[in-house]
């Protein structure tokens, strides 16, 4: 696999999700990054991608290298077409949840990155992407 | 299926996570884990998450939620081997394992349960 190209990874079961967070690792050390941010992408991922699942009724993620003159970094996109979320703002906070985890998903995804961008709209799904500069 | 082998060690219980958790797994362990506690009469659970590149929420979850449900089926739990990224990423995510007992490595794990079931 070429590390410096875009790739767009299904996710519909929790083995999608282990897949992605192995793609995600394996960019992440081609470009560079150290084991602390390596884990921090890939830990923001399997939050997001499991969202996509759990929530979003499956989608997909897109992969995509930055690589600007002076620094480097990822981009991941999630992507789903599901029933979308109401109140974005709510659903950033730590400790809501509407499933039967703990909460922490959306807000700790942004933590663990260093932008953050979401977009969505009740019955058309959500988008999410995140990007970690090394 | 895929499972996580439960290994017996006198009263105690050793796991060792050693491939990559998906959720369902995480599930089946909590099951396979509960039920050998009471079929074993295990005093403590000894849990070995060194091989584990990434905690993330749901598998924190499991880790808490099996540290509690130990509990309630009077077993003691340690989880042992975590590694310094995982914990600091762990602890950015906002999770910090309140009431999960904690050591470095199996060995000091394996001290402390002792000395907590004794």
């Amino acid at each position: 696999m070429n590390a410096i190209e875009t790739q767009v990874l299904e996710l519909k079961t929790t083995e999608d999700v282990v897949r992605m967070r192995q793609a995600v690792r394996q960019h992440s050390v081609s470009l560079g990054f150290s084991l602390v941010d390596q884990t921090k992408l890939v830990t923001a991922a399997s939050e997001l991608g499991r969202n996509t699942i759990i929530h979003g009724g499956g989608g997909e993620m897109k992969i995509e290298p930055l690589l600007e003159t002076n620094r480097r970094g990822l981009s991941l996109t999630f992507s789903d077409k599901g029933k979308g979320i109401p109140d974005v703002e709510l659903a950033l906070k730590d400790g809501y949840t509407t499933g039967s985890g703990m909460g922490l998903g959306l807000g700790g995804a942004k933590r663990l990155s260093s932008e953050f961008h979401i977009q969505s709209k009740p019955g058309e799904g959500t988008r999410i992407t995140i990007k970690r500069w090394r | 299926m895929e499972r996580i082998p439960i290994l017996k060690m006198g009263q105690y219980l050793l796991v060792t996570i050693q491939v990559d958790m998906h959720d369902q797994l995480a599930m089946t362990l909590q099951d396979d884990l509960t039920a050998k506690i009471v079929s074993d009469r295990a005093r403590g659970v000894l849990l070995d998450i060194s091989a584990l590149d990434l905690v993330d929420s749901f598998i924190g979850r499991m880790i808490s939620d099996i540290s509690k449900m130990a509990r309630v089926l009077d077993a003691q739990t340690v989880v042992v081997g975590m590694r310094p990224a995982v914990a600091i990423t762990l602890v950015e995510l906002g999770l910090s394992l309140e009431g999960v007992r904690t050591a470095l490595n199996v060995e000091s794990g394996m001290d402390l349960l002792r000395s907590v079931t004794s």
